[in-house]
């Protein structure tokens, strides 16, 4: 039997709804009531809603953010398999941020919220569970007294409670008010068996696909208010840059132009709150609000960050691995290792900075009132959000409500809501409930940018073809920029992560790191250090491969070696298990014709990565012409993540994640000239095209066991080196810098 | 003062007259279901018809709309039961991961077929190429695109 989650102090209590509905909270909090002000709750104890409605719908409050991974679907799938009831009479409500003061500070009424590190699912995989299982068990023991029988003979069929004995059903919308009433039981019911699952596991469409394909979904940037103002930000173009001086005659000329004023943004080496110091215009209809801010002149500070540029960066990395850095994991004698080595093979691989830019700008809603603040918006992190608009307003956290919408994607851009306090800032200031939106060009050129850097890896292997000693030596502009309280000497911890592959692989194993400072503001981008670290490790074993006569396959195939659980101490952990890999490679390898026969000009290469509890591999095959011209032919990716609990959420990351990596190792890259990001939209920060994909693309799940992972980031780490490998079988051509760009041209022109 | 019309209702816009179509839509009518994206015409978000045709409505200035018909997706269907061709594709193959270019990827495919209506992956990739999904979900477009071409024959078989 589960341990139950949920504590006894928390009851099952019912109260009417608008509509006349009756609420299951699984706990349910009502202060009132139930007299549980005193807020000793933990994070998961309280807060999760099952609303059955008198005809039957059964309304399942969605706690988590949307952005496109599907968990909206999800998780009511797991309390509908347990509650027993049709997925059919399933709807789903998004709840707002549930925080309640404490004694000593917030706690969650409705669990933790957030959605990161592909985390939403197996955090909630059996909480979720457990809430639809006690509602049934509840139900349950509502109808046995109502008959006049034993709990135990009665079970359920969907949306109803059987009594064999009385020969009786009743639909659970009869038993909502009765089992409402009723205690908790001390301990969880047990939960279905894996093979009892009639939705967990099973195809489902996404719960609102209709509404997308009709409009009707409501984005943060379609939030409607009665008296709502629209507000832009003319943004410092030089990072670190502030408002010296503006003239704001022209756009408060513009027709519908209502107000005009500086935003101070954070002192440069200061935390964030929002990136950028600037001019907030405020208008009666978001065009007014840009042409305004397009009709001013500002004279910018340029700060101490003017005269940064990516190209000095790269030349400063370079120069930085030519001395020695901080060594942050040093296993054996790594230094008489690879002075011992009957060959050393040296490398050095460029990763850029890149932009998130999902397809919904950054925009928010705010409304600061004298004692409370209402924000509705599109994030990642609610409580981020919470965090934010309180720091801005001065109000107190529990006043201020967070609404969240559907999500315009994520990829980690939401998981910082300085727009919140930007919005926040805007509306406090003016007094009226108003809508920031952010441009493209804004969205570009304000990022918090996966870090860019220079990986150096180095093996030396003895002479019998063993693999002795490995380092990865890395400059990089580190993810902890700006963190407040972050030593020095931890800046490598977001970079590097020391339990990766292939360490423990190799007895003599070291990590480097140098630290190089650029004025551009950093942040996680979907998978964060693993899209750097696989694409060069990945890279590299190919290299090492050839260098030593070896097939880059079976390199990896017997440096993994069988199944074992090995120690991780990273996100994703606690352990890893290299035979899971190895599984997916094969795998891939013999979908993709691994050892076949290619024509000239033609190649496959492959990859495979563990990554926050999740593993995948890929496989491309890719034909490079005489001009350089690259053509991707086939891609076979496949995901072992544990259990799939809604396999077709997987699959359609397993194929977002791998258009999405080849994408960003295409063609994007962001670059500082004088100070100032040089991209500005689609055209010049390309995302992946239809063209560019091909028909011939296979997304595969192989379950492994009964522990679900998140999914959402696992799927892209290996796809750039999996498409550069192949670049290289196909055309001789190694890919040591990404993007791709002209690469290929310029290289078999010559 | 403009008058058009959108989904069939007459329209009358009396603000900017370089307002573009698309915050027309969004601000003062508000229909949502227009995405903005990239503001440049770079991106497909923001894709209605005009007079029949895809167009991106956020390089569409208002003044140049007058007498003109202009569709947007809440005006593709008649409802949630008389869903069009692509619509009901979109949902069989379940395209959407965010949702949030899928209005502009819809109308743009509609106006798509009604050119190409036995499209080959090539036509596909030709006219669409600038049809942008940050969350990658052109696989499922183009497999869409062909349920839908398919979808429509049978209907004009039945009707």
């Amino acid at each position: 039997m589960a341990k139950t989650r949920i504590s006894r102090r928390h009851f099952l209590v019912a109260g009417g709804t608008v509509t006349g509905s009756l609420v299951l909270g699984l706990p349910l909090v009502n202060t009132a009531r139930a007299g549980m002000a005193d807020g000793t709750f933990g994070e998961r104890q309280i807060g999760y809603f099952v609303e059955i409605t008198p005809k039957g719908k059964v309304i399942i409050g969605s706690n988590q953010p949307e952005i496109g991974q599907g968990l909206r679907t999800a998780l009511p799938m797991m309390v509908a398999e347990e509650l027993d009831v049709a997925w059919e009479d399933i709807a789903i409500r998004q709840m707002p941020l549930g925080i309640l003061k404490t004694a000593d500070g917030y706690t969650w009424k409705y669990g933790g919220q957030g959605v990161g590190g592909s985390n939403g699912l197996r955090s909630n995989w059996q909480f979720m569970r457990e809430v639809g299982a006690t509602a049934r068990h509840q139900l349950i023991r509502a109808a046995a007294a109502r008959l006049g029988v034993s709990p135990e003979a009665c079970s359920t069929k969907p949306g109803y409670v059987l009594c064999d004995a009385r020969g009786g059903e009743i639909a659970y919308a009869d038993l909502i008010e009765d089992a409402a009433k009723l205690d908790l039981p001390e301990t969880a019911p047990p939960l279905k068996a894996f093979s009892e699952y009639q939705i967990i596991g099973t195809h489902r469409d996404t719960i609102d696909a209709l509404d997308m394909v009709t409009g009707s979904t409501k984005y943060g940037l379609d939030t409607q208010v009665e008296g709502m103002r629209y507000a832009v930000i003319a943004r410092s173009p030089i990072l670190n840059g502030r408002v010296k001086a503006f003239d704001d005659v022209a756009a408060r000329e513009v027709k519908g132009v209502l107000d005009v004023f500086t935003i101070e943004g954070p002192q440069p080496g200061e935390p964030y709150v929002i990136l950028a110091s600037g001019v907030a215009v405020v208008a009666t209809s978001t065009w007014a609000a840009m042409k305004g801010r397009d009709a001013l002149e500002i004279d910018w500070e340029p700060g101490p960050n003017a005269e940064d540029s990516t190209d000095k960066f790269w030349r400063e990395n370079a120069a930085m691995l030519d001395t020695a850095g901080q060594i942050v994991t040093d296993d054996g004698d790594f230094d008489g290792a690879m002075g011992a080595a009957d060959k050393v093979v040296t490398r050095r691989y460029e990763v850029p900075f890149v932009s998130h830019q999902p397809m919904e700008p950054q925009n928010c809603f705010a409304h600061v009132k004298e004692d409370s603040c209402h924000i509705i918006a599109p994030t990642q992190m609610p409580a981020g959000a919470s965090r934010a608009a309180a720091e801005v307003t001065g109000l107190p956290r529990e006043n201020i409500r967070i609404d969240m919408t559907k999500v315009g994607g994520g990829f980690g851009r939401r998981l910082t809501n300085d727009y919140v306090a930007e919005a926040a800032m805007i509306s406090k200031q003016t007094g009226w409930p108003i809508q920031l939106v952010w441009s493209r060009e804004d969205d570009v050129r304000n990022d918090y940018y996966r870090p860019g850097g220079l990986h150096e890896l180095r093996a030396g292997v003895d002479s019998d073809g063993k693999l002795t000693a490995w380092t990865q030596r890395l400059a990089s502009g580190s993810k902890y920029y700006r963190r407040p309280n972050m030593p020095d000497e931890d800046l490598w911890k977001p970079e590097l992560y020391p339990d990766d592959f292939p360490r423990r692989f190799v007895d003599n194993f070291r990590l480097e790191y140098f630290h190089n400072a650029i004025g551009l503001p950093r942040g996680s981008w979907r998978a964060p250090a693993h899209t750097a670290n696989a694409f060069v490790i990945q890279s590299f074993l190919d290299e090492l491969a050839e260098e030593i006569g070896r097939d880059p396959l079976q390199l990896r195939l017997d440096l993994l070696g069988e199944e074992r659980e090995i120690e991780y101490s990273g996100h994703g952990g606690p352990t890893f298990n290299p035979g899971r890999v190895a599984r997916l490679l094969k795998f891939v390898a013999e979908r993709i014709g691994y050892g076949e026969a290619r024509p000239a000009g033609t190649g496959v290469g492959l990859a495979g990565h563990f990554t926050f509890g999740g593993y995948a591999a890929h496989a491309f095959e890719v034909t490079v012409n005489a001009e350089g011209e690259l053509s991707i032919d086939r891609i076979v990716a496949a995901m072992d993540c544990g259990y799939a609990v809604h396999p077709n959420a997987v699959k359609a990351q397993i194929e977002g994640a791998t258009i999405d990596g080849i994408g960003v190792a295409l063609g994007q890259e962001i670059t500082v000239r004088n100070g100032r990001v040089r991209q500005s939209n689609f055209h010049d920060y390309p995302l992946a095209r239809i063209e560019q994909i091909p028909a011939e693309f296979e997304a595969h799940i192989l379950n492994y066991d009964e522990t679900p992972t998140g999914v959402g980031e696992i799927g892209i780490p290996p796809v750039a080196p999996a498409l550069t490998n192949a670049i290289y079988s196909a055309s001789g051509v190694r890919i040591r810098r990404l993007p791709i760009g002209n690469q290929l041209r310029e290289a078999l022109a010559s | 003062m403009i008058s058009f019309s959108v989904n069939g209702q007459p329209v009358t816009f009396n603000g900017d007259d370089d307002t573009p179509l698309l915050w027309v839509l969004r601000d003062h009518l508000k229909l949502t279901g227009t995405k903005f994206s990239c503001g440049r015409g770079l991106c497909g978000a923001c894709v209605v018809h005009l007079d029949g045709r895809a167009a991106a409505s956020c390089r569409l200035p208002v003044a140049t709309l007058e007498g003109s018909s202009v569709t947007t997706i809440e005006g593709l269907a008649p409802g949630a039961d008389r869903l069009h061709a692509v619509q009901k594709a979109w949902l069989e193959l379940d395209v959407a991961q965010c949702g949030y270019c899928q209005s502009g990827q819809i109308m743009a495919a509609v106006d798509f077929l009604e050119r190409y209506p036995k499209p080959t992956d090539a036509d596909i990739d030709a006219n669409l190429s600038s049809m942008l999904c940050r969350c990658g979900t052109y696989v499922r477009i183009r497999k869409a695109i062909h349920r839908a071409a398919e979808i429509a024959r049978q209907e004009g078989r039945r009707g």
